[in-house]
């Protein structure tokens, strides 16, 4: 069974038809990527899974269970965490207290002790500024921690809005690197970019969108050989 | 432009400027109205003194922005800008007495001319302000180029001189409740009726001279002598400072007379209602201006509920007190879910809106025969203490000290919850901090009913303090001057309320003259806190890492 199932899901913004009948599916263990141009719906899309906006029709299931019923904060403790696009750390709190906000719904200290160890692991960079201010970070240094702040709440599946958004090359590379890590420990990913070069090396399956329909889904691997995939989304 | 000319530049900018400022002032009627007070008796009013501040401050100002770093143009420009603003007020005075200008500015009269010229009449007192003007400048000149140390000490002196002289009021009467002959010879020495005796003056500097050069020999070894001191040393020395606190506000009131006691409950009060709006504005990020509402709601439900006008229910004050509360309570909830959608202006609009209906709700004529009307609701009772009647000020401050400790302990242990961290994530980040698991319904919703909580306890307390309720105490500006009391102690610093409250509703009180520019003082105050401690008096060391983080930030990563 899917771990993410969505259902024929139509969403709107007010008079806006931004999601018409998607259906996605994420098993358990997969890196699954989303990719689309500017506008097409990917956001939108990762705003319903986690609750923020409610979808006008189909339903959203975690494990077969209907997410239609749970507000947003609720979600989070079902095991979907989100990492918004364009970074979003608190800005005017430290490293160390956007890491404890990321476990907020968590009830077990001991446990966020030692995700916080593991973060500051993974990225050393953070452990050095743990006291500075999230707003003084580098981009890269403040995707660290977005992605850091989302792993403090021990989700089921991580879901990545353009984490390499506006990186240097090198950087890029090595977000890439964390999310292949994560993946590699357990975490089920669905990662949406518009890099999609990087993305459909990275993933396991794909999905096109464009203007709020999913045009196109396959095995990573075919997407990146797939003529209309290389010409719309990769430049070539 | 030549090179000449834009040495000359910031010394004429900064002194037309400073002229215009105490141009401002005067016409205003502040000098005049001031000067009625001495800093020092028969030496020096308090209007002048203001002006003086601030011609010396623009000349200081003149010299530090002077284009190059050479002594003696520095010194030049202080003393330019300092005469410039002596010329606009000479200017000023001598088109005032040839020509008859007061039926457009009501300031400017014969009073405010004399005062400006040290009451010397003719072209000896142009004379005279013109050359005051120049030693104006001259002194900030000097100032400027004075050593550290030096500099330091003249400012402060020449500070302590005139908060001294300001804060009579405040102190004489203490010396004096002790009614003991060395402390009233003392108090004879260094006051008059009307400000500080020239001797008083001269002491005063120099004993805070001798005060402020032994510590600034010995704070390195004090404070290095300190921070050795094992954990638990410290801690007992933070608690005897604490007890020492305690003792002295315990026993405050046995030397404040009855006037000072008011004052000091009025700073009470709103020391407590700038708590509660530290919670909805400092904590959780929602700027409220209709604040007010809480506090009436608060005094009306008390009001109602002891008075044995209009209903008759008959309760004490001590049993009308938590139903007030909570009635604050439930108030801040139906404000908060009509604007739980709504940020930052439209926030703000909204609940000034909300203050508004509140207050014009109980003036209805459709309301009297249950709120009273316009005529408000009278003979509300002294809170009884154990038989005790509490009706002097000073019983009430003991009320209000109670309720403000109650206060400040729930908001230090709120911030430090799981509450005070989703505020604080929220006044961040909404979405973020929704994408974190935190409900944003109810993390706001608790906000606004703490805040109205506090405020209707306020409120409470108000009403039995003062016996009635009346509609137009209730208006805006109660909301405003919480808000600047807020804003200018350090948002989110409950040490910074305290200090706000004191400055923001006390001075005033005890400087009565200041009641009529209340406001006016206050928008000055905001401004210029804003502009050189944006973080406010008394900062939370948060708020202070914010604004100075360049600096601080790293010397801490380093260290
Ligand atoms: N809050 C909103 N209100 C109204 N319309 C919105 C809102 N957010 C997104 N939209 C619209 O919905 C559509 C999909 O937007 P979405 O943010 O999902 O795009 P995206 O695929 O993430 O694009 P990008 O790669 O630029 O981030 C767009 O047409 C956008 O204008
Ligand atoms: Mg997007």
């Amino acid at each position: 069974m899917a771990m993410l199932e969505l259902r024929n899901v139509h969403a709107h913004y007010g008079k806006i038809h931004a999601l018409k009948d998607i259906s996605i599916t994420v098993n358990k263990g997969e890196i699954v990527t989303l990719i689309g141009g500017n506008g097409a719906g990917k956001s939108t899309t990762l705003k319903t899974i986690s609750g923020t906006l409610k979808p006008s029709a189909g339903q959203i299931f975690l494990d077969g269970e209907d997410l239609g019923a749970y507000p947003a904060h609720e979600i989070v403790t079902k095991g979907i965490v989100q990492v918004p696009e364009g970074r979003r750390v608190f800005g005017q709190l430290t490293v160390l207290e956007n890491l404890d906000l990321g476990a907020f719904t968590s009830k077990d200290k001991k446990r966020d002790a030692g995700t916080i160890e593991k973060i500051f692991h993974m990225f050393p960079r953070l452990a050095e500024r743990s006291k500075q201010l999230a707003g003084t970070l580098s981009g890269g240094e403040q995707q660290m921690l977005a992605m850091g702040r989302a792993l403090m709440a021990a989700p089921k599946i991580l879901l990545l809005d353009e984490p390499s958004m506006g990186l240097a090359p090198v950087l890029v590379d090595s977000v890439f690197d964390t999310i292949k890590a994560l993946h590699a420990e357990g975490t089920t990913i669905l990662l949406v970019e518009q890099n999609a070069r990087m993305a459909l090396k990275t993933a396991s399956r794909g999905y096109v969108i464009q203007t709020g329909k999913v045009i196109l889904e396959d095995d990573a691997k075919k997407l990146l050989e797939n003529e209309m995939v290389k010409k719309a989304y990769m430049g070539d | 432009m030549t090179k000449a000319q834009s040495l000359w530049n910031q010394g004429v900018k900064i002194g037309a400027i400073g002229g215009v400022s105490v141009l401002i002032i005067s016409l205003i009627g502040m000098v005049e109205s001031f000067g009625k007070r001495d800093i020092i008796a028969g030496v020096l009013p308090m209007g002048v003194a203001i002006a003086l501040i601030i011609s010396i401050l623009a000349a200081y100002m003149a010299a530090k922005k002077t284009p190059i770093s050479d002594k003696s143009i520095q010194f030049a420009n202080a003393v330019v800008s300092g005469l410039v603003i002596s010329g606009f007020l000479a200017a000023f005075v001598m088109i005032g007495r040839s020509f008859n200008i007061r039926e457009m500015l009501v300031g400017a009269s014969p009073v405010l001319y004399s005062i400006l010229t040290g009451g010397v009449a003719g072209a000896g007192g142009i004379f005279l302000l013109l050359l005051t003007g120049l030693l104006c400048g001259a002194f900030a000149g000097i100032l400027y180029m004075l050593r550290d140390l030096p500099r330091r000490l003249t400012v402060n002196a020449l500070l302590t001189i005139f908060i001294l002289g300001l804060l009579q009021e405040l102190i004489l009467p203490i010396l004096k409740a002790w009614d003991v002959g060395m402390i009233n010879y003392l108090a004879g020495l260094f006051y008059t009726l009307n400000g500080l005796t020239p001797v008083g003056a001269i002491l005063s500097v120099v004993i805070f001279c001798i005060l402020y050069l032994l510590w600034n020999a010995n704070q390195g070894a004090i404070k290095s002598k300190y921070a050795a001191l094992p954990k638990e040393a410290r801690k007992k020395s933070q608690i005897a400072a604490l007890i020492v606190l305690a003792v002295i506000l315990i026993v405050l009131p046995q030397f404040l007379g009855l006037f000072l006691s008011e004052v000091i409950t009025i700073v009470g009060l709103y020391v407590l209602l700038g708590l509660g709006l530290n919670i909805v504005v400092g904590y959780a990020g929602l700027l409220d201006l209709g604040y007010v509402a809480f506090f009436a709601i608060g005094s009306y439900v008390v009001a109602l509920l002891t008075s044995p006008q209009i209903f008759a229910f008959g309760l004490n004050f001590w049993q009308a007190l938590p139903i007030a509360v909570i009635c604050g309570i439930l108030a801040g909830v139906m404000l908060g879910i009509p604007v739980l959608k709504m940020r930052g202006d439209y926030l703000a609009i909204a609940t000034l809106g909300f203050g508004e209906i509140i207050r014009i709700l109980v003036l209805s004529d459709f309301l009297r025969p249950w709120l009273g009307g316009a005529q408000g609701i009278g003979s509300i009772p002294n809170p009884n203490l154990f038989g005790f009647q509490m009706v002097k000020p000073q019983h009430i401050y003991y009320l209000l000290l109670a309720g403000i400790i109650l206060v400040i302990f729930i908001s230090l242990r709120l911030k430090k919850s799981k509450i005070g961290r989703a505020w604080m994530a929220m006044r961040e980040d909404e979405d973020v901090a929704q994408a974190m698991g935190i409900n944003l319904v109810a993390t706001k919703l608790l906000a606004f009913a703490t805040g109205a909580g506090f405020s209707a306890l306020s409120g409470a307390i108000f009403a039995s303090k003062i016996g009635s309720v009346y509609p137009h105490s209730f208006n805006v500006f109660i909301s405003i001057n919480v808000v600047c009391i807020v804003i200018i102690g350090g948002i989110g610093s409950l040490p910074g309320i305290v200090v706000g409250a004191a400055v923001l509703m006390g001075l005033p009180e005890l400087l009565r003259e200041f009641a009529e520019y209340r406001m006016f003082v206050y928008g000055v105050a905001l401004v210029i806190v804003m502009l050189l401690r944006p973080e406010g008096l008394l900062p939370e060391a948060r708020h202070k890492m914010e604004f100075h983080d360049e600096t601080e930030a790293g010397a801490k990563t380093v260290a």
